[in-house]
C-alpha cells in the first residue's frame, strides 16, 4: 500500500496524543503543576494535528462532516464520531487543569476509556480490510493500542521526570520500560505473522479462476503505465530495504529508548534529559514503523498486476 | 446508507466469456466514452499526451498466460503434452456488483450504496469525500479515484442506458456489452435462475473471482473451453467436403470423369 505521509502522521501523532491524554486522564500529575498543564496542551495539540493531517489526503475535504453519518457500518465513520465525542470532555479536563488547577476522576476515567476506544477505531479501519491480510487481524488494534499507551507513558515521563520525586520517577521509568517491552513484543508477533501471511488465501489462480488449467502469470497489464490502483495499492518496498528498515525501527524505536531509560535509572541526575531523548527516539521509530505498516502491506488487487514478482522493485 | 440491503429483488450483472474475449479493448473504450459524458463527473485523464499518462477507467483488460503443471517424470525443457491446455486468456474486469460488497460498508459518508431493487452498487458523488477507503476494500480493483474531481468512480452497469426509454430497445444494455464484437459479454438478471445469463452460467460452469474473499460477486466468468486437438473432428468435415453427390450437369460430368467412375457422386 502507498505510505501516504498524511495517514502516517495522522495515526502516529493522534495515537501518541491519545496515549498522553489517557495517562493524564487517569489522574496522574498534579493538575496545578505547570508540567501537567503543558502535558494537556501537548496532548490536545498532537490529537488536533493528527486529525487535521487525516483530512489532507481527501479529494473533497469540505464534505468531511458527512463522514460522521455511517457509524453503523464504517470504522472510519466510527473513528470520526469517537474523535469528536472524546474531544469535548478532553477539552473540559484540560481546561479544568489549565484554568482551575482542578481535576475530576470520574470524568477522567470516562475520557481515558474514550481515548482507548478512539485509537481502537483507528486501528480497525485497517484491521477490517479483508483485502490486506497482514492488517486483517486482532494483532493490528493490539499494536496500535500498545504503541499509543507506550508513547503516552514516555511523553508523560519526559514532562514529569525532572518535576517528580526520585522514587516516583524511578517507578515511571520502570513502567515505561515494561510498556516498551510489551508493545514491541506485540509488534514482533504482528511482524512475524505479516511476513508469513502474504496475500492470504488469494492467489493469481483464485483471482482469475483459471487455476484448474495450470499456473497463472500476468502477460500484459491493461496499459503500459501505472494507474490509480498500482500507485495506491501496488506499492511494495524491495525486500532488502524492508529488512534494513525493520532493523532501524527496532534500533530507534526500541533499543535506544530502552538503553537511555536504563541509563536514567543509573544516573538519576540525567534522568530528565535521557527520558526526553528516549521519547523522541521512540516517536521517530514509530514513524518508520507506521511507514513500513503501509509500505509492506500486500493488497489482493496486486494479484491482477503480477503479484510480488511484478510489484517489488528488484533487489 | 452504507448498510447492505438484506436481499435485492434482482441481481443485475454481467457474465464474461473468457473463451471468446479476444482482448480488443473495444468495451474499455466504449465504457470510457459513455461514462465520461454521462453519469456524474467526467472520467478525467492526467497528462494524457505526456510521457506518463494516467486516468480513471471503469473497465480494464488484463492478459494472463496459463501453463499447465508438467506431467510427472517429464524433464526440464520438454514441453510435450504441456502445451496442450496452455493458453493466453484476455481478462476483462470491472465492478462485480458484489452481494456482500465491502466497498459499501466501509464508506463513512453514505456515498456508496447498493440498490435494493436491482443490486447495482453506486457512488453518490455529491456525498463522496474521496477518502479512497472503498477502493482499498475492493479486492478486484474495480474502483478508481477521479483525480480531477476528487470523487470515487466505478461501473454503474450503465444505469443511464439500461432503463433509458429514450434509447432503442437494443441499446438498453451496458455500453461494454453492446459494443463487444466477439459477443463475450452478457447482461442480465443473475438472481433469476431462468434468465439467459443464469442458464449460460449453469451450462458453461461460470465461476466467481476470489470466492475466498467472501464478497459474493454477482458477475460471473465463463472458463475457456477445452482445447480440441489438431485434426480432431476433421474426418467428419472431410467427408462432407468430399461429398459430390449434389453435383450435376457439366460439373457432374467432370466429377465422374475425374473419379474414373460412372456412378454419380462416387468418392
Ligand atoms: S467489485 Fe469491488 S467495487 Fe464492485 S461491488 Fe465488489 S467490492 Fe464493491
Ligand atoms: S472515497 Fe467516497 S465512496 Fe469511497 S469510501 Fe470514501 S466517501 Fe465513500
Amino acid at each position: 500500500m502507498h505510505p501516504a505521509l498524511s495517514v502516517i502522521a495522522f495515526t502516529t501523532l493522534s495515537g501518541a496524543g491519545y496515549g498522553l491524554a489517557f495517562v493524564l486522564a487517569l489522574g496522574h500529575g498534579n493538575p496545578a503543576a505547570l508540567s501537567t498543564k503543558l502535558g494537556w496542551f501537548v496532548a490536545l495539540l498532537l490529537i488536533a494535528i493528527g486529525l487535521l493531517c487525516s483530512t489532507l489526503h481527501l479529494g473533497n475535504p469540505q464534505r468531511a462532516w458527512r463522514a460522521f453519518s455511517q457509524w453503523r457500518s464504517s470504522w472510519l465513520s466510527r473513528e470520526g464520531v469517537m474523535a469528536v465525542l472524546t474531544f469535548f470532555p478532553l477539552t473540559v479536563l484540560a481546561a479544568m487543569s489549565v484554568l482551575g488547577d482542578t481535576f475530576n476522576l470520574a470524568l477522567g476515567y470516562a475520557v481515558a476509556i474514550m481515548c482507548g476506544l478512539t485509537v481502537y477505531c483507528t486501528a480497525m479501519i485497517y484491521a477490517s480490510l479483508r483485502t490486506v491480510p497482514s492488517w486483517h487481524t486482532g494483532w493490528t488494534p493490539a499494536v496500535y493500542l500498545m504503541f499509543s499507551m507506550t508513547a503516552g507513558t514516555l511523553i508523560y515521563l519526559s514532562f514529569f521526570g525532572p518535576a517528580s520525586g526520585t522514587m516516583s520517577n524511578r517507578i515511571w521509568i520502570m513502567l515505561a520500560l515494561v510498556f516498551l517491552v510489551v508493545a514491541w513484543g506485540v509488534k514482533f508477533f504482528w511482524h512475524r505473522r505479516s511476513k508469513a501471511v502474504g496475500y492470504g488465501q488469494s492467489t493469481q489462480e483464485s483471482a482469475t479462476g483459471l487455476g484448474h488449467i495450470g499456473s497463472v502469470r500476468l502477460l500484459e497489464r491493461p496499459h503500459m503505465t501505472g494507474n490509480y490502483l498500482t500507485n495506491e495499492m501496488g506499492f511494495r518496498v524491495a525486500r532488502k530495504h524492508e529488512a534494513k528498515l525493520w532493523f532501524i525501527t527496532l534500533l530507534v524505536g526500541f533499543a535506544v529508548p530502552v538503553l537511555l531509560l536504563l541509563l536514567a535509572l543509573l544516573v538519576p541526575m540525567m534522568a530528565g534529559f535521557l527520558s526526553m531523548v528516549g521519547t523522541l527516539s521512540l516517536l521517530v521509530g514509530l514513524f518508520v514503523e507506521r511507514w513500513l505498516f503501509f509500505a509492506t502491506a500486500r493488497h489482493a488487487v496486486g494479484l491482477y498486476y503480477g503479484g510480488d514478482e511484478a510489484l517489488v522493485p528488484s533487489d | 446508507m452504507t448498510l447492505l440491503p438484506a436481499a435485492t429483488n434482482k441481481k443485475l450483472g454481467l457474465v464474461i466469456d473468457l473463451d471468446t474475449c479476444v482482448g480488443c479493448h473495444a468495451c474499455v473504450v466504449n465504457c470510457k466514452e459513455w461514462n465520461t459524458s454521462g453519469y456524474g463527473a467526467a472520467l478525467s485523464d492526467q497528462d494524457p499526451y505526456g510521457a506518463n499518462p494516467t486516468g480513471a477507467w471503469l473497465n480494464r483488460i488484463h492478459t494472463f498466460e496459463i501453463t499447465p503443471d508438467k506431467p510427472k517424470g517429464q524433464g526440464e525443457g520438454e514441453v510435450i503434452g504441456v502445451t496442450d491446455e496452455a493458453r493466453v486468456v484476455h481478462f476483462p474486469k470491472s465492478c462485480l456488483h458484489c452481494e456482500d460488497a465491502p466497498c459499501v460498508t466501509v464508506c463513512p459518508t453514505g456515498a456508496s450504496y447498493k440498490r435494493a431493487e436491482d443490486g447495482i452498487v453506486l457512488v453518490e458523488e455529491d456525498k463522496c469525500i474521496g477518502c479512497g477507503l472503498c477502493a482499498w476494500s475492493c479486492a478486484y480493483g474495480a474502483r478508481e479515484m477521479d483525480i480531477a474531481a476528487g470523487v470515487m468512480k466505478k461501473c454503474t452497469l450503465c444505469i443511464d442506458r439500461i432503463y433509458n426509454e429514450e434509447l432503442e430497445e437494443i441499446d438498453r444494455q451496458p455500453a461494454c456489452v453492446r459494443t463487444c464484437p466477439a459477443g463475450a459479454r452478457h447482461f442480465g438478471d443473475l438472481g433469476d435462475p431462468n434468465s439467459d445469463v443464469s442458464l449460460l452460467v449453469k451450462e458453461r460452469g461460470g465461476f466467481d473471482l476470489m470466492p475466498e474473499q467472501g464478497n459474493k460477486p454477482v458477475n460471473k466468468y465463463l472458463p475457456p473451453r477445452k482445447r480440441t486437438r489438431l485434426g480432431e473432428g476433421t474426418p467428419a468435415t472431410a467427408a462432407i467436403a468430399d461429398d459430390t453427390s449434389e453435383a450435376g450437369g457439366l460439373l457432374g460430368w467432370i466429377d465422374r470423369a475425374l473419379s474414373g467412375d460412372k456412378r454419380k457422386g462416387a468418392r
